[in-house]
């Protein structure tokens, strides 16, 4: 690890003016930037902790039933306190990662880092999510673009992210054996004016949405309705753990298990 | 009734109260008074040319001691290969020499190309990122049926091609193997790989050295499983020390299954550089470091063809193995594709004709050496996957087909160089047949159908070679040490035991196991023995632990040494108690005059020894004893396993039901220790089997090089096991009449979960006969669907 200044600044305006600094960086629960720093892969002159800023913290239930989670919240609390509000979500924290990946890395990193492989990113996806920072309000269907890439400008701060709870949903994960990330992840939310489909691990630009299910699964939501749609391997990871065409099969595997889950 | 205490009690370990306290001493915990810190500057290409390495930038860096390059090192040995392998025509095996630090050449991922010592550990790596290495690339080596064509690559330019040895074992005459396989009434070859595996020990290398300048005396502490080993190579072959000038110790060792057997560069390395800086020098491997310096495991490549008659007995069998040495020769490597392979492919049947060939590479890849098991999970992998794909192709049941071509007179001389001194095959079959309930597998099978899961049995069955010997034998194959063990039994005037060991603990629970041999054999409480090891200043040379030895050899000389100390104590008694010698009796620690109500206590008998006032004397004072001891033959464990998967049809997911072990490991000192080296073991094949896969790419980059592609078995991918060590045949040569259990889970587990797979998978209609471990859910759902 390279030298460098740290700060833990306790509200939004502090953390922002620290990360003014050119190449400072914000660091959330760490779980990726520690260990690239730790490699020498990254040399920030200034860390900026989020997790000192309480208004970053914790799930609420919003008046329109929305769950609102801060930036700065760790998987396992909302693990715990949105385990009642939106239970499929909690499911999907609890599954990250180990006990002390759950009590140190928070949504806001997870959502910043979109990790191609990571979890809530299908989450946020698939429940068509606001991500709000500092300075706008983001649909998460605008918000991730690519591995690793998100609409977030230099030293923009996910300070809230914002769920619409839907009527049913459910995040199927298949582990990759070793990392246990998400080999192929799928969330999938079930609202009033439709269904969202959201893949993860399996897509060579990270998360995306797989429409041709939601379309079938609009007009008809059950297991079968998918029966007949393959996803085109092409546009899928291959690497150690599983071909394209593994991939692109445990998709259709997993969102079927996602239907009846929902069922 | 088990017993309490003392041979056959499952006394408690009694060196997991500090290890799990955490009052461990392991080699990080040790720091010298002054060290400085190396970084070792490693190659991120593969194979290449160094054309210059520039390290003055380095040396004017903050806080840096010196640095270092191959060049320092031009005087010195490189690691020295510590077995001999005579190929099939007559020819010493290749041998390229192996640097400290890499010269002219980088030849893999992780091969040290510079070391920086300095202050601090962050020096030293900021130091090092100022080296500037200019290599030109050239083409990887890494496919081993291309490395051995003509005109390939070199790994090493001095060497005539990429092929160490071209070695055979069994019946040399080709025409007569050819015979046999053309006269067979059916044959049956399968292609498989046996993957290459990380043994990741949870506490990774460390080495801290330091030189006393007024005494010239070297220490060095290092995680070794074999600290005489490390000294006699280091100083005889690399350092060119004298031996009594150099102290080599190795205190905890956090795991070593294997990969902490070998001599490496970064020991020699830290010894050399303490004296050149003025220094004491410390290393500790990063975890990365490990996955590209350990020596690695298995990485075989083999064509096995089994020739059956019309009644389906065993009657040929021929092996072609490409076996991956990596980039150099590991201090054991070349034994293990050989001696501790070949030899093994008899197994537990009385195959008449058996061919081992087996082309020994070098890749530009880790190098490759003993990880728990070492050459015999290879064997019994390829041959109880071929009796498994033989039996599902004659349609007949593989328990019995195993059954009809088991050894059942003993001593038996296989065809392959062994001779099994005894075993019980079918009883052992019996056993676990019992303990895996078998009988109602059909039952669960049709549990998990309902559910949607296929269900398989899979049986493999093995044996193993432990505590190689004798010397003499050993040495003519090869091996260039010896392989006896020694002890010495120091008694205290209070009665109180020091046993000093050639064997290192680094797992196995020597410190509970030896003291319940030494105290039964007195009749004395285990807690008033102590077993000193891993420091060659304080125990008789000894040649350390790996192949599944520690008891049956060095186990072995601490009894001969206990005898000794006996024969004396009574010699001392019988003074004590006015009887003649021939008429004392040692039970429950009193030594009596037969026949009589006279005795005396072991710690009065002791006392004397060192306070001899009322002496014998024509004996001298004092009560300690040395042995070493050379074993007649290896031993021979042997037993049978049955895994259950289940594997989910729509994922390729497997996940194991039931694992059931039976093992002859003959005469059992402490059976919960038993239990966990089997549990173990097992583990670790279950590890191999489904999940750990060391990959490259064509570039000869290391792709599984974190835990977040290296896949190591966790505690949810493995069920609770049944385990059996009723069936005993002790061994016949040694005092104890023991065998090993240390590597046995390892080697008998791989095939048990490969055909239990692939029964799943035919019963439920699919037609596959092979899948290559690790049998990962990808691959499975790949040969499901092709």
């Amino acid at each position: 690890m390279y030298n460098f200044e740290f700060e833990k600044p306790s509200t939004i305006a502090d953390a922002v003016a620290a990360l003014g600094d050119e190449d400072a960086q914000a660091l959330g629960g760490g779980q990726t930037l520690i260990p690239t720093l730790k490699q020498r892969l990254a040399a920030p002159s200034v860390l900026v902790s989020l997790s000192g800023i309480a208004e970053m913290k914790g799930v609420c239930v919003d008046d329109d039933g929305s769950v609102s989670i801060g930036g700065a919240t760790t998987h396992a609390t909302v693990a715990n306190e949105a385990a009642s509000s939106y239970p499929a979500l909690a499911a999907l924290a609890g599954q990250i990662g180990d006990p002390a990946v759950r009590n140190r890395g928070t949504i806001g990193g997870s959502i910043a880092n979109n990790d191609p492989a990571a979890c809530y990113p299908a989450g946020a996806l698939g429940s068509g999510a606001t991500i709000i920072t500092n300075t706008r309000q983001i649909a998460a269907d605008d918000f991730f673009d690519g591995m690793f890439s998100t609409a977030l400008d230099e030293g923009e701060i996910i300070t809230t992210v914002r769920f619409p709870v839907p009527q049913a949903a459910s995040y199927q994960k298949f582990l990759q054996p070793a990392s246990r990330f998400a080999l192929v992840g799928v969330y999938l939310a079930r609202f009033a004016d439709g269904v969202r489909v959201a893949v993860t691990g399996a897509g060579e630009d990270g998360v995306f949405r797989w429409t041709e299910a939601e379309e079938a699964l609009n007009k008809e939501f059950r297991a079968d309705a998918l029966m007949d749609l393959r996803i085109n391997p092409a546009n899928m990871i291959a690497d150690l753990h599983g071909s394209k065409e593994y991939r692109a099969h445990l998709v259709g595997v997993m969102t079927k298990r996602a239907v009846e889950a929902c069922l | 009734m088990p017993k309490d205490s003392g041979i056959g009690a499952s006394s408690k370990r009694r060196e997991d109260v500090r290890f799990l306290t955490g009052a461990g001493n392991y080699t990080d915990d040790i720091n010298v008074h002054g060290q400085a810190y190396v970084h070792f500057l490693r190659s991120d290409i593969a194979h290449g040319r160094i054309k210059s390495v520039d390290t003055s930038a380095a040396e004017g860096m903050p806080g840096v001691v010196k640095v270092f390059t191959g060049k320092d090192f031009e005087g010195v040995g490189g690691i020295p290969c510590g077995w001999e392998v005579t190929d099939k025509h007559g020819a010493p095996m290749q041998e390229p020499p192996h640097p400290i630090l890499a010269q002219g050449k980088v030849r893999h991922v992780g091969d040290p190309i510079a070391a920086v010592v300095a202050d601090s550990l962050e020096q030293a790596r900021d130091a090092a990122e100022t080296i500037d290495v200019d290599i030109e690339e050239l083409p990887a080596v890494l496919d081993m049926k291309a490395a051995a064509q003509d005109g390939a690559t070199l790994v090493h330019d001095d060497l005539k091609n990429n092929i160490c040895y071209d070695w055979q074992l069994g019946e040399a005459d080709d025409a007569k193997v050819n015979e046999v396989f053309a006269n067979a009434a059916h044959v049956t070859t399968l292609d498989l790989v046996n993957n290459r595996l990380v043994a990741n020990p949870m506490e990774p290398r460390v080495a801290v050295a330091e030189y006393a300048r007024g005494t010239e005396e070297y220490t060095l502490y290092t995680t070794s499983q074999n600290p005489h080993v490390i000294r006699l190579l280091m100083c005889a072959f690399v350092l060119g020390l004298p031996e009594h000038k150099v102290r080599v110790v190795a205190p905890d060792v956090g795991g070593g299954f294997g990969t902490k057997i070998f001599h490496y560069a970064e020991e020699a390395f830290c010894t050399f550089a303490a004296k050149a800086c003025g220094r004491p020098v410390k290393w500790t491997a990063s975890r990365s470091e490990a996955f590209m310096s350990d020596a690695q495991g298995r990485d075989h490549v083999s064509t096995i063809e089994l020739a059956l008659d019309a009644d389906n007995n065993f009657v040929g069998l021929r092996t072609n193995t490409y076996a991956n040495l990596g980039a150099y020769l590991s201090t054991f490597s070349s034994s293990v594709p050989t001696w501790l392979h070949g030899t093994l492919m008899a197994g537990n049947y009385k195959t008449p004709v058996i061919q081992v060939n087996v082309k020994a590479m070098f890749t530009n890849t880790v190098p490759v050496d003993a990880y728990r098991g070492a050459g015999r999970p290879e064997a019994t992998f390829q041959l109880e996957r071929v009796v498994d794909k033989a039996a599902r192709e004659l349609g007949v049941d593989p328990i019995a087909l195993r059954r009809q071509n088991f050894i059942t007179e003993f001593p038996y001389d296989t065809p392959v160089a062994l001779t099994y001194d005894t075993g019980n095959y079918n009883g052992t079959m019996d056993k676990l047949e019992a303990a895996a309930d078998l009988a109602g597998f059909a039952a669960r099978r049709a549990e998990s159908e309902a559910k949607g899961k296929l269900r398989g049995l899979g049986i493999n069955c093995y044996i193993e070679a432990c505590g190689i010997a004798p010397s003499n034998i050993v040495g003519m194959l090869g091996a260039r040490a010896g392989l006896y063990d020694a002890a010495t039994v120091r008694v205290n005037a209070t009665g109180s035991i020091s046993v000093m060991v050639g064997a290192h603990s680094h797992g196995q629970g020597h410190e509970t196991a030896f003291p319940q041999v030494v105290a039964d054999m007195i009749g004395i409480d285990e807690s008033m023995v102590e077993i000193v090891h891993g420091d060659t200043s304080k125990i008789p040379f000894g040649m350390g632990t790996y192949g599944s030895r520690s008891l049956a050899v060095c186990g072995s000389a601490m009894v001969k040494a206990t005898e000794k100390v006996i024969e004396k104590a009574k010699r001392i008694a019988a003074h004590l108690l006015e009887a003649s010698e021939a008429d004392i009796e040692l039970k429950d620690g009193q030594f009596s005059v037969a026949g009589t109500d006279k005795s005396v206590a072991w710690g009065d008998v002791t006392l004397t020894a060192y306070v001899p006032h009322n002496y014998p004397l024509e004996v001298e004072p004092g009560l300690e004893e040395t042995a070493f001891y050379d074993p007649a033959n290896f031993t021979f464990p042997a037993g049978a396993y049955a895994c259950e998967v289940e594997v989910d049809p729509e994922t390729g997911q497997v996940s194991i039901e039931k694992f059931t072990a039976a093992d002859d490991f003959g005469n059992i000192v402490n059976p919960m220790i038993v239990d966990g080296q089997v549990h173990g073991g097992i583990g670790q094949g279950i590890g191999q089997a489904l999940l750990e896969n060391c990959a490259y790419d064509e570039n000869g980059q290391l792709l599984s090089a974190s835990f977040m592609d290296y896949a190591m078995p966790r505690a949810d991918d493995v069920p609770f096991y049944e385990v059996d060590h009723s069936s005993q045949t002790p061994c016949t040569h040694n005092p104890l009449g023991v065998k090993g259990c240390g590597e046995a889970g390892a080697i008998g587990s791989p095939p048990a979960v490969v055909n239990a797979v692939l029964d799943a998978l035919n019963s439920g209609g699919k037609a596959v006969d092979h899948i290559d471990m690790p049998v990962s859910p990808s691959r499975v759902w790949t040969a499901m669907n092709s």
